[in-house]
């Protein structure tokens, strides 16, 4: 009995490691189809909307991602993953890439064995209460019973920051976000603490939205980025170089509205931005070539959802519910953390 | 002179192994245990190779690090600094506790609903036929989540038993109150309930970083003591009886040696009870978040033990109905016509034998409900799934280690289990001498 309970265990570690090592890149064009994991229901980072539709900041990044790789931002299979199961998903060769704000950490980098390529959005960990509980600051929760995602860099801050100013809580592990708002909009907690945009999101999707605060403390530096597995760097060039191509775009004043007319002006005038001629694949400099795509990769990029100014704004920023401001997510120009190295 | 010739020797070819029906099952088991152990080979030789590709290997070490989260059911102390390793005890102990009381109750409820299921009276025996299809036909993971949306639902808050300064001055009472004399209040986060405490404790050692309590094992003693008192009292009476025919009245005698030696340690510990509320200011408005002290049992605990009861109590149910139906009606007819009432007739006659039958089955709920206790990672109930396969998996990425090591540990639960009911059944089952 033994024996065959050890069999068994071996047989799905072998199918679990089997298929990871192929150049991604390629799969995904053979397959003629991304398979991009993603959140379950985050709304304005990606969850589906009222007709199923997979929407979202990250999920536009698939879909530039698509674009670029496949010639079609349509061309997307999304699989939505916890915090329990993604890593476990990427590393399986589930998904080919994981755009689900995950934080960037030295041991998910290093010891879990992949590589996050950018950080998509600069984000910090911050504590929401309801407004009738009189709570101003974080330090103010001694005692309080704290919904928390379970497999979550979030969870071991949490631990941290308690400890640190000498309070105690009461830990509610829960699955996703949908069961944390559930959960803490029936009482089962004083606080949800995750991402403070992740707090908007959910915020958001409430009944009551001016009922709950954020509380001002941000307890923790939270780069949530794309990631992918480690040691097939080629597609990790082609995820990042896509991002940064959107960064780029607004950079450049690219948007998917001027992008044809910029484009054949571009080819037109010999004494245009250079720059932008390479990002667009006018000319005679072939960027695409190099991370074996074509030359016009980064403009169907950018045509899929626009640049990275306008992925923010139309499913997080000021104007949707969501509401969030730039900040350090501004282009560094405006004095935010947004950078593309030189196209070049 | 013999004619009788020696019997032509038989000499063994190869082809025997295939066509002689002495030899061929044997070649069968040894091609059968070959193949099996080429392929167990293969697989752990590929499973080698592809860590290895991807730079893993196979190393334990991550339990001695640093846990770094919190868990809120702990039956030994536990903080965030504490290791993996530990925390996997942490785990492995909610899993026995929630296992070992749902099998009590399950047991409870299933020879309860397994004897009613066969009442004479139609609607009692059938209302018992409703509960065992309905709960037996549902998954147990709906009964699950179920009952914990239910309590987490329907509860107040405990902000609800919160006393403001403004019901003070109004002479109102707080929307939620707590139930039975005031001790105990369910809000939608847990029951609180009350908990011994001793003012008087003999104090205790550190055995493997587990507080020992000299105060629990002195009580453990005395109990035990008393049992075996008791035992010697019955002993005596039933020496008496059939001495004389007459049985000496105990029951005096017996509540008095169970309950009196146990009740005066407890007196002299100085046991109080430690009862759950809010901490108030001096003009009794409460402060703080939660009720402080008393007990707080989380309610994924008590949907998690409620769901495995009635769910596991259908089946054990029906082994005691098929067990007391094995059972000739011959017997119970003869009970009667000694003069025994029904009560005493299953007590005395009927259950006693249809054990032999029921004990088998009720192993494998047994076994059943120890492994669904697992089903509690959709409530968050932080089992040693929860632990090892859930938290500790997710923070270290050592997803085999984790998977082996907890496969590993429900297999000698199971195991152990499984020997210790084999041991009772056959204490049980019929001696033929």
């Amino acid at each position: 009995m033994k024996k065959s309970v050890f069999f068994g265990a071996l047989a799905a570690t072998t199918m679990f490691t089997g298929a990871a090592f192929a150049g991604t890149l390629d799969d995904v064009k053979a397959r003629g189809e991304l398979i991009c994991g993603s959140n379950v229901a985050l709304t304005g980072f990606g969850a589906p909307d009222a007709a199923g539709n997979y929407v979202g900041f990250d999920v536009d990044l698939c879909k530039a991602l698509a674009a670029a790789v496949l010639g079609d931002a349509t061309k997307v299979k999304y699989v939505p993953t916890t915090g329990e199961t993604r890593f476990t998903a990427l590393a399986s060769g589930e998904v080919d890439v994981l755009i689900r704000n995950s934080t960037w950490t030295f041991s998910r980098d290093t010891d879990l064995k992949f590589d996050f390529v950018a950080v998509n959005y600069y984000d910090g960990q911050g504590f929401m209460v309801k407004k009738d509980l009189g709570v101003s600051s974080a330090k103010e929760l001694d005692g309080a019973t704290v919904c928390i995602q379970t497999g979550t860099t979030t969870e071991l801050n949490l631990a941290d920051f308690f400890k640190h100013n000498n309070i105690s809580y009461t830990p509610v592990t829960v699955g996703d976000d949908a069961e944390a708002q559930r959960q803490y909009e029936a009482g089962a907690c004083d606080t949800f603490t995750t991402d403070a945009s992740g707090l908007a999101s959910n915020r958001a999707a409430m009944a009551d939205p001016t009922n709950h605060i954020i509380l001002p403390e941000i307890i923790s530096k939270e780069p949530l980025g794309p990631l992918v597995r480690h040691g097939d760097n080629n597609w990790g060039d082609v995820v990042r170089w896509t991002y940064y191509a959107l960064v780029a775009a607004e950079e450049k004043g690219i948007t998917k509205a001027n992008l044809e007319e910029l484009a054949t002006k571009a080819a037109a005038d010999p004494n245009s931005d250079p720059e932008v001629k390479r990002l667009l694949g006018i000319g005679d400099d072939d960027l695409g070539a190099m991370i074996g795509l074509d030359k016009e990769w980064a403009k169907r990029a950018i045509a899929a959802s626009g640049n990275y100014g306008e992925i923010f704004e139309a499913n997080i920023g000021t104007a949707t519910p969501i509401g969030l401001a730039r900040g350090l997510n501004a282009q560094w120009t405006q004095g935010g953390l947004q950078y593309a190295p030189p196209f070049r | 002179m013999t004619l009788a010739t020696e019997p032509p020797k038989d000499s063994f070819r190869l082809s025997m192994l295939i066509y002689d029906t002495r030899y061929r099952a044997i070649t069968i088991q040894v091609i059968v245990l070959a193949l099996f152990l080429a392929g167990v080979a293969w697989l752990t030789n590929n499973t080698i190779q592809n860590l290895a590709a991807k730079g893993k290997d196979i190393n334990f070490g991550f339990l001695l690090n640093r846990a770094g989260y919190d868990i809120d059911q702990q039956l030994i102390p536990y903080t965030n600094d504490s290791t993996h390793g530990r925390a996997l005890v942490i785990g492995l102990l909610n899993t026995l506790i929630v296992a070992f009381f749902g099998c009590i109750f399950a047991t409870l409820i299933g020879v309860f609903a397994g004897v009613l299921r066969l009442s004479k009276n139609w609607l009692v025996g059938r209302l018992m036929t409703v509960y065992v299809e309905v709960f037996r036909n549902v998954p147990l993971l709906l009964w699950i989540v179920l009952a914990f949306v239910i309590f987490s639902e329907t509860m107040p808050e405990p902000k609800d038993f919160k006393v403001t300064q403004e019901m003070i001055d109004t002479g109102t009472s707080p929307a939620a109150q707590k139930i039975f004399f005031d001790s105990v209040a369910i809000t939608a986060r847990g029951t609180n309930i009350p908990m011994p405490m001793l003012t008087r404790p003999f104090g205790g050692f550190q055995l493997a970083g587990v507080n020992v309590s000299f105060s629990v094992l002195a009580t453990l003693a005395v109990i035990a003591g008393s049992l075996w008192v008791n035992r010697r009292i019955r002993r005596h009476a039933k020496a008496v009886q059939e001495a004389t025919g007459e049985r000496p009245t105990t029951w005096w005698k017996t509540l008095a040696v169970l309950i009196l030696p146990t009740a005066a340690l407890l007196v002299a510990m100085g046991l109080h009870w430690d009862i759950p509320g809010f901490a108030t200011t001096e003009t009794g408005v409460s402060k703080g978040f939660n009720l402080v002290g008393g007990l707080n049992v989380a309610h994924s605990f008590t949907a998690l033990l409620i769901a495995l009861s009635v769910y596991h109590g259908t089946y054990i149910a029906e082994a005691v109905r098929s067990g007391i139906m094995a059972i000739s009606r011959g017997q119970s007819e003869a009970a009667f016509a000694l003069g025994l009432r029904p009560g005493r007739t299953m007590n005395l006659i009927i259950l006693p034998q249809a054990l032999r039958v029921i004990i088998p089955p009720l192993i494998s709920q047994y076994l059943n409900l120890t492994k669904n206790t697992t089903l509690g990672m959709a409530i968050s109930y932080l089992d040693l799934k929860g632990t090892l396969g859930g938290i500790t998996l997710n923070q270290t990425g050592r997803e085999l280690e984790c998977m082996l090591l907890m496969m590993l540990i429900y297999l000698v639960l199971s195991l152990t289990i499984s020997a210790g009911m084999n041991i009772f059944n056959n204490a049980m089952k019929l001696k033929e001498r």
